[in-house]
């Protein structure tokens, strides 16, 4: 299938460069299709591409050695994923996997290396995609340190909500619970007492933000 | 009829705890494999994903903000 020129052109990689330098680096791309929820890629084992979501949506995780799954991020359309380890020429640091049919675009190490030496301005972009991945996860080790499973529930909540404009992803009380580090159970406990506050309704398949001050207060606790 | 929790039957073993967890019988034994059956009365208590072993229910929750 062809890669899609305005999906590459939306990645923030390639931001600010010419159709003819666009063209180019389109023949270093290949196009990997995900069928269901399936495995990209394993903690560990050895990179050799980087991938950006043409379609769908990619979960990157790490497992502990008793299985606990703790989400790194979801990687959405024209996102990247695996570019770290890329770069730094180490394994994996994180598995990755579909939450439904994915289309990638992927690049090999060789090629990569091959473009940022032709197209200076792709290697300013990853340093700018590379420092918002580097402030996600600062965030993220914060919250793990710092804050109450109710606070990292809330701002999970005002994370994925979706106002309307575009579809977000769905989550379950599992994903969620390995989102903000901590047991299913206490998930669902914590639903329930922002239930109780007046911040959020469970209706049905639907989690309700009634009120979205209270719930951004208590994720700022 | 409302959503319905999703199973996969790649990952289910067919050990039936779903169906002994569902108060609202949405989930059956048919010889010996799992099926979801469409109902009304499904409260999305999400009770199938928690007990499920294999990680093979999911009740994925839509969240949206209320216009005020």
């Amino acid at each position: 299938m062809a890669i899609d020129e305005g999906l590459l052109k939306s990645i923030p990689y390639f931001s600010g460069l010419s159709t003819a330098e666009l063209d180019s680096i389109k023949a270093h791309i290949f196009e990997r299709s995900i069928e269901g929820s399936g495995l990209i890629l394993l903690e560990g084992e050895p990179a050799d591409a980087m991938y950006f979501v043409a379609s769908g949506v990619v979960k990157v995780f790490k497992t502990s050695s008793e299985g606990k799954e703790q989400i790194l991020s979801f990687v959405r359309p024209g996102e990247s994923f695996n570019d770290v380890s890329v770069f730094d020429g180490e394994p994996s640091i994180a598995s990755a996997q579909a939450v439904k049919p994915a289309v990638l675009y992927g690049i090999r190490n060789s090629d990569l290396d091959l473009i940022l030496r032709n197209h200076p301005q792709v290697s300013l972009n990853v340093i700018r995609v590379l420092s918002r991945q580097v402030r996600h996860l600062v965030s993220l080790v914060e919250d793990l340190s710092f804050k109450h499973v109710i606070s990292r529930v809330a701002k999970i909540l005002l994370e994925y909500a979706s106002d309307g404009t575009e579809p977000k992803s769905r989550l379950t009380q599992q994903e969620m619970a390995a989102l903000a580090g901590t047991a299913r159970e206490m998930v669902g406990r914590s639903l329930r007492s922002l239930e109780d506050e007046g911040a959020i309704r469970l209706d049905h398949h639907r989690i309700v933000i009634t009120n979205k001050e209270a719930l951004r207060e208590m994720a700022e606790r | 009829m409302d959503l319905m929790p999703a199973l996969d039957r790649e990952k289910c073993n067919g050990c039936g705890l779903c169906v002994r967890v569902c108060h609202c019988n949405a989930f059956v034994m048919i010889g010996n494999l799992v099926a979801v059956v469409e109902t009304d009365f499904c409260g999305w208590c999400t009770h199938c994903e928690a007990i499920c072993p294999m990680g093979a229910i999911s009740c994925p929750f839509e969240i949206v903000i209320e216009e005020r």
